[in-house]
């Protein structure tokens, strides 16, 4: 959808084209140049502001960064507390870096669709899709990094005949084995699918509907894309809310002994 | 919209941020409120401390001040004791000094009385004798009727 996309006028080559992403090379080996670079920046953002905040983090009366910066922390840390029953020293952090990369992502869809495309073209940018979780490569590189966790703490905690067993001989016992096998394949392999699936239909739909707003006449734009706006602050946190708790929970179940 | 190779650069994106965020923000941060966290509890736990030692010294307070009421209202009650003694023994010895002011005057009085009546006697032995010596002046030698005299004169003592 890449080449003839942009050679498509009206309508739906403007919605092609804020939909395409900046790449380079051929195949599997396509780099999306843009999902690559802003996520980095945000992530770049996420750590630099923490770390800003840990690096004056006193015991005393803190900072206007550092309370924002615990205030995240702790919410992260009830929401572990909530699920996960245990020690790990990886667990929040993930999270915490889940909830805010994420958050990160998805505010970059507040951003007007054609300002950072304008920018792109006055600098010789053709393409520029500045949402890394309408990419379904952002969505996904996350989720199955969540999914090798998942597996390495299963086998981890339970060992490795522990976790086959579970495969195995659970739900129905070692009678229907096949089956068991097939359903537990299945419920794990669905972890990351809805995962990444679910970030990235929201935040592309939402997407979508700016670029279809954006089409409007000038006049009626802020009318609806005021209150879609508004109603993408929450989806946008609940999105990144929901990524997080359900790598803590997922991870919580890998976790648990049976 | 095909799964490429930009996921293997966002899976290394993602680790090297989770290992930071593991390693250098968020042991400091939660450290960082954990202790706050001990220091709001012990700050608390200190002013619940000092309320009950207020409570405790309240207590003592009040029992010291009990304590001196009591034994000031001691000292009075003996004081007023006292008082009462020395009014009493004041009493006595006023009354003693007034029964020998009273025998010294009788004593006085008597001495003066004996010594009237000493004199009395002697005037009257001396007029009686005198008037008997006047009487027998004509014819009784004096020299002769001493004894007699001092008889009578002592029979009038």
């Amino acid at each position: 959808m890449s080449t003839e996309a942009h050679a498509a006028e009206g309508a739906t080559g403007y919605i092609i084209h804020h939909l395409t992403p900046l790449h380079f090379g051929e195949g599997f080996w396509t780099l999306h140049l843009d999902t690559l670079f802003f996520s980095a920046v945000l992530g770049g953002l996420f750590v630099w502001f923490f770390k800003m905040a840990a690096d004056k983090a006193t015991a005393g009366v803190p900072g206007l960064v550092q309370n924002f910066a615990e205030m995240l922390i702790e919410f992260v840390d009830n929401q572990v507390k909530d699920s996960f029953h245990g020690h790990s020293k990886l667990i929040a952090p993930l999270a915490l870096t889940i909830f805010c990369w994420v958050f990160l992502w998805n505010f970059m869809d507040l951003f007007p669709v054609d300002i950072f495309p304008l920018i792109g073209s006055i600098m010789g940018i053709e393409y520029l899709r500045v949402v890394p979780s309408t990419d379904l490569n952002a969505t996904f590189a996350m989720s199955i990094s969540v999914f090798f966790l998942i597996i390495f703490y299963s086998i981890k905690i339970k060992g490795p005949w522990g976790f086959a067993k579970e495969l195995m001989f659970q739900p129905f016992g070692p009678w229907l084995l096949p089956f068991n096998l097939l359903l537990k394949l299945v419920e794990e392999i669905a972890k990351p699918i809805s995962l990444a699936l679910r970030l990235f239909g929201n935040l592309y739909a939402g997407e979508l509907i700016f670029i279809l707003i954006a089409l409007l006449p000038w006049y009626i734009q802020p009318v609806l894309s005021f209150p879609w706006a508004i109603f993408h602050i929450l989806i946008i946190t609940l999105q990144a809310f929901i990524f997080m708790v359900l790598t803590i929970v997922y991870l919580s179940m890998a976790h648990e002994d049976h | 919209m095909s799964i490429n190779a930009t996921l293997i650069g966002q899976m290394i994106t993602f680790a090297l941020l989770v290992w930071f965020t593991m390693k250098y923000i968020w042991p400091p941060l939660f450290d960082s409120l954990e202790e706050r966290k001990k220091k709001i509890a012990d700050g608390l736990a200190a002013a619940e401390k000092g309320q009950e030692q207020i409570i405790l010294a309240e207590k003592k307070a009040i029992g010291v001040i009990k304590e001196a009421k009591e034994q000031s209202s001691e000292i009075v009650t003996l004081a007023q004791k006292r008082a009462n003694e020395i009014v009493e023994e004041s009493k006595d010895t006023a009354k003693k000094e007034g029964e020998r002011l009273l025998l010294a005057a009788k004593a006085q009085i008597e001495q003066e009385m004996q010594q009237a009546k000493e004199g009395l006697r002697q005037q009257v032995a001396d007029l009686a004798l005198n008037a008997a010596e006047q009487i027998l002046n004509a014819e009784i030698d004096k020299a002769k009727h001493q004894d007699i005299i001092t008889k009578v004169s002592k029979q009038l003592s």
